[in-house]
């Protein structure tokens, strides 16, 4: 079934990519520490907005609670890393995302029996659930959060391949994360996973009259996702050396939904390319040389540009390369839009 | 317990679930009936609170009169603002999917927040109730009861009642209904959708406001105050199930009873427990209590 691509189609797919690789390990031999430090934040909401967008552009499930894997995977990582020395990374790192997959599992198997407002509603108010856990009981000490005094060490029977004390060190581990995190997820959306995934997304009816029992693989995606989400908390958590419920607070959630969108659902590519921009924008509204004191009200600025990005990219920066794209080519009849055809979508996204 | 604890903590529990009511059954109207997804809702209860706030003082000083004369004003307001961002903002959604619409109101979380700290600041700042509303009765031999708390209650249930008679027996609450149950039907049938849905929304970020002034006074006004009233807002149409302001009803009274309860017997988990109900209500009935027809 599967058509080869030739290496012509390839390419345009797979340059950026590479592109995109290059010029993320680069950052450390030109930049300062600033933006060194603003890479890894970049390249940590890069790992969670490709664990949305495996929901949100690939299976078609709304969630609006992602923060809370996100979150759990990052507490987990504080809570168990003691204070006078550092924790065992082959002790934490399975554990943080477990603790993730864990939960994902009991919020998917509830919140997936609801769909379409109900679903968003529902993974909401789990993840709110989870907030005020850290919230307002001594598990996480509250609204101060958790200091992380020593990254986890990386030591195998005395050897230790990697010190993550290091600040190279550290920002090439996550980059290998984003780039292991992104291969790991094509390969599964171009295996008989991924078809499926897709197929439910595009009409899961169809696929239940298939014979495909659509529930186990919607819950399999969510807590794939979960952990995907978990392991950029788990990231997040080490480059910040502290954790906060805000990170768990749906404000986050709206934040890494706001990125894969302005990226471009459906591609794996939009949603690193939205952590981007999405994070730079942020970046440069609350920068005060730029915007003076107005920067204190970087808020309004982003809420502005999220409301003109909705109205105006409705397809995400990836749908406007493909608008410039088609533009100079014969003018085209004044068409709808091309509707998605009702079997599993052919082509592969990565 | 004794009696009078009880009796305390059950009208706490009625009025905090009767307030929560009213935000919910616009939020719930909007989503049944429009089918857009409002994240700003909350925003409004917060522009609601605001307004109580920072109108009284120039009311009293333009018109004379207190509190009262204050929601008088407000609620026109607040029906002109849900006119106006119908118009502006939200006539653009009914034809997106839930994703875009879920982004544009949060968009407008953030605007609306950040415009308030702009105008108003973020500080908080208490609302002193009426005078006439001032006052408290003897429950028992120790304790009182605030009259304002009943004034609230008393609100909350005639907006109720209110409500029921125009969805219930007029023309308008027929074209709502039809409109909750078949949107295509009743356009097809030529009922203006455009004109009914401005005035559902606007109807339903009048409840909103509505609800911020009458609980300025209990819980003074704070900075993202609009966003905890929305999730518990969520949670309630969850339970009730979505477009049924009679599931809105029950599911308010509900979370208002766990989360009143639940302060008193399991205060480190009160913030939970709500959740916890939702969650055993979905895994019962997937679509709420009462699904609309």
């Amino acid at each position: 079934m599967r058509k080869n691509l030739t290496l012509s189609q390839m390419l345009p797919v797979v340059l950026p990519v590479l592109a995109g690789i290059a010029l993320f390990a680069l950052v450390p031999l030109v930049g300062s520490s600033f933006y060194v430090d603003l890479a890894v934040k970049i390249m940590v909401l890069g790992i969670f907005a490709l664990s949305l967008e495996l929901l949100v552009g690939q299976v078609g499930l709304v969630c609006l609670g992602h923060a809370a894997f996100f979150g759990l995977g990052a507490y987990v990582v504080a809570l168990m890393s003691p204070q006078s020395e550092a924790a065992s990374l082959w002790l934490v790192l399975p554990a943080s995302l477990l603790a993730a997959g864990a939960y994902a599992a009991i919020v998917g198997a509830l919140t997936l029996r609801t769909r379409g407002i109900y679903f968003i509603m529902a993974t909401l108010a789990f993840a709110q659930m989870a907030y005020y856990v850290f919230h307002d009981t001594p598990v996480g000490k509250g609204s101060d959060g958790i200091y992380l005094y020593f990254k986890p060490s990386t030591a195998i029977f005395g050897w230790q391949p990697l010190d993550l004390e290091h600040r190279e060190t550290f920002y090439y581990v996550v980059l290998a994360c984003l780039v292991a995190s992104f291969a790991a997820l094509s390969l599964l959306l171009r295996s008989r996973f991924g078809r499926a995934l897709a197929g439910i997304r595009v009409n899961e009816q169809r696929m239940r009259a298939a014979g495909f029992a659509t529930y186990p693989y919607k819950l399999a995606a969510f807590v794939i996702a979960a952990m995907v989400a978990g392991l950029a908390g788990f990231l997040y958590a080490l480059k910040d050396g502290f954790v906060n419920p805000e990170i768990l607070s749906w404000h986050q959630s709206g934040a890494v939904l706001m990125m894969i969108i302005l990226g471009g659902l459906g591609h794996l590519r939009g949603a690193v390319l939205g952590a981007v921009v999405f994070t730079l924008l942020q970046e440069l509204y609350q920068s005060q040389a730029v915007f003076g004191s107005f920067a204190k009200h970087w808020q309004l600025m982003l809420g502005l540009t999220i409301i003109v990005a909705v109205a105006a990219l409705p397809r995400g920066l990836m749908g406007l390369r493909e608008r410039l794209r088609r533009t100079p080519a014969a003018p085209r009849p004044a068409a709808p839009a091309p509707v998605p055809a009702p079997a599993p979508a052919p082509e592969v996204h990565a | 317990m004794d009696l009078a604890t009880f009796l305390i903590q059950c009208l706490n529990a009625v009025q905090y679930g009767l307030l929560l009511f009213l935000v919910a059954s616009g939020l719930t109207l909007i989503f049944g009936i429009m089918g857009v997804i409002n994240l700003a809702h909350g925003s409004f209860y917060m522009i609601g609170a605001y307004m109580a706030y920072a109108l009284a003082p120039l009311v009293e000083r333009s018109v004379g009169g207190g509190f009262f004369v204050t929601l008088l004003v407000g609620i026109p307001l607040a029906v002109l603002l849900g006119y106006v961002l119908e118009w502006l903002f939200f006539s653009y959604l009914y034809e997106r999917d839930h994703l875009q619409q879920v982004l544009m109101t949060y968009g407008l979380i953030l605007v609306f927040e950040e415009l308030r700290s702009i105008l108003l600041g973020d500080e908080v700042h208490g609302v002193a109730p009426p005078a006439l509303l001032a006052g408290s009765i003897p429950l028992g031999d120790l304790m009182t009861y605030p009259v304002y708390r009943l004034f609230i209650s008393a609100v909350c249930i005639a907006v109720a009642a209110g409500m029921y008679f125009v969805i219930a027996r007029t023309r308008l609450g027929m074209r709502v209904r039809a409109g909750a149950s078949n949107r295509e039907m009743v356009q097809a049938l030529g009922l203006n959708i455009r004109l009914l849905y401005r005035i559902v929304f606007a109807v339903g970020v009048a409840l909103a406001a509505l609800a911020g002034m009458i609980a300025a006074p209990v819980s003074s006004v704070y900075p993202g105050m609009g966003g905890q009233v929305l999730i518990i807002c969520f949670v309630v149409v969850v339970i009730g199930g979505i477009g049924s302001v009679r599931g809105a009803l029950l599911a308010a009274l509900l979370v208002g009873f766990v989360d009143t309860f639940g302060k008193v017997f399991f205060p480190e988990a009160a913030g939970v427990l709500v959740y916890v109900l939702m969650a055993a209500i979905l895994l019962w009935k997937p679509e709420g209590l009462f699904k609309a027809a």
